[in-house]
């Protein structure tokens, strides 16, 4: 198997009839970071989304260790952690149990996986709410309890989509020090944030949404919205 | 995976069957024979309906928490998953039908011997339901007003099911032979258990887009 690496290849998106961007081009290799900026609306998560395959893309192909991952489907979500704007986090179900459900089928004996869970757990300070229904976690713990699912399962690529939101200071650090870590290891990282963030990584690549976006008016032969009107919502 | 614990979910669907099915010999009247007649029909009828009254909760709170999202990127098939997902579902609302419906039969006043013929023609026929109604759910997902949408989609599908299924029961309290009946519900659940997965998979690939 090649090493790592993700390509994004002429790729452009739409919202509904709405063209968001087109023409992105972008190489990350292992350890680096690709870090999407942009405007409310310029497509951020769309791109996430469609990264992950849970979207289509109106153009372009993306390419997982050279090969499109149409084409790899499974093998792709394999290696593939995602961690979107809804956190995943079954309110019945205890912060251990979240993780469990989740990571089910991976092939690691049940002992080796409540080892990595609570690890994870600790890791993230919600060791102490492991037993008790995720219902009563915080918004910014629920969001902890999602990122630890990073962990559980070490994965090459995470795609997170703004995992700053409702953090605190301290998380926000111990969030970039993990996505530090995973770069160190030989990760690529995905993410997007309106948030500065601190991370070391081989590389950091930055997109800006609002630069394709005007790329895509133009390529769905539509006028550019007047930047006064950019900010309000669709 | 499995959301035991909302006990509420679980428990609307059979205390719906049974108040309906209370319902019609209050409604109709006691007379006996009438009573036994309508009875497969009508513990069809409530089956079919309590069964759709879950349906749009298969998907949905999944879908609120963001859980379906992961478990469309999960590694494995998503139709194993979903699978996976309509058996809890059945286990849950189409099985508690099942072992309810004999008491509920007696008050129909159907025949004692036609008894086991309805426990098999709905132990064979619920799951088709909850696996055609699967389809259903996935489809109207994150829609407004799903709930109708999937009885107008899901519901014609079903009436082969209540046909055969209310048909054996009917045949079962006259004395007739209920095989031919009991092998057509049978094929009805392979063909559901083989396709259905797929089918729904695919549809929340496409709600999710």
């Amino acid at each position: 198997m090649t090493a790592p690496h993700l390509e994004i290849l002429d790729l452009g998106c739409t919202r509904g009839d709405r063209p968001l961007f087109a023409g992105l081009r972008e190489h990350v290799a292992a350890g680096e970071l690709l870090h999407v900026a942009g405007s409310n609306g310029s497509g951020k998560t769309t791109l996430l989304r469609t990264l992950c395959g849970l979207s289509r893309p109106a153009a372009g192909e993306i390419r997982w260790r050279g090969t499109s991952v149409r084409l790899l489907g499974d093998q792709y979500r394999a290696d593939l952690a995602y961690v979107g704007h809804k956190d995943g986090v079954q309110g019945e179900l205890t912060a251990a149990e979240n993780l469990e459900t989740l990571s089910c089928g991976a092939g690691a004996s049940a002992a080796d996986m409540r080892r990595r869970i609570d690890a994870a757990l600790e890791r993230l300070g919600l060791a102490a709410y492991a037993p008790y229904p995720a219902k009563l976690l915080s918004q910014g713990q629920r969001r902890r309890l999602a990122l630890a699912r990073l962990l559980v399962q070490p994965k090459p690529l995470w795609i997170l989509d703004e995992p700053f939101t409702a953090l605190d200071a301290t998380s926000c650090r111990l969030v970039a020090a993990l996505v530090s870590e995973h770069l160190a290891g030989g990760g690529i990282a995905v993410l997007s944030s309106h948030q500065a963030f601190d991370i070391a990584a081989a590389e950091v690549k930055r997109v800006d949404l609002d630069s394709l976006g005007a790329r895509a008016f133009a390529w769905a032969g539509e006028p550019e919205p007047r930047p006064e009107r950019a900010g309000h919502p669709a | 995976m499995v959301s035991l614990r909302r006990a509420q979910d679980a428990l609307t669907p059979v205390i719906f069957f049974a108040i309906v099915v209370a319902l019609f010999p209050l409604g109709v009247g006691p007379e006996p024979g009438v009573l036994a007649m309508l009875a497969p029909g009508v513990v069809w009828v409530a089956a079919l309906l309590a069964t759709m009254l879950s349906l749009p909760r298969l998907f949905a709170n999944d879908y609120a928490d963001g859980t379906l999202e992961q478990l469309l990127l999960a590694p494995q098939p998503l139709a194993v998953l979903v699978l996976a997902k309509v058996v809890a579902h059945w286990l849950l609302s189409g099985l508690p039908l099942v072992l309810l419906s004999p008491l509920l039969a007696l008050q129909m006043q159907l025949p004692a011997d036609a008894l086991p013929t309805l426990v098999i023609s709905l132990l064979l026929g619920t799951p088709v339901l909850s696996l055609i109604g699967a389809i259903g759910a996935a489809l109207t997902l994150g829609l407004r007003g799903g709930g109708v949408l999937i009885s107008l989609l899901v519901l014609p599908l079903y009436t082969p099911v209540l046909i055969f299924g209310a048909g054996s029961v009917a045949a079962a309290a006259t004395g007739l032979d209920v095989e031919a009946y009991n092998s057509l519900l049978g094929a009805f659940l392979i063909l559901a258990l083989t396709f259905a997965p797929w089918a729904a998979a695919a549809a929340l690939r496409v709600s999710l887009d």
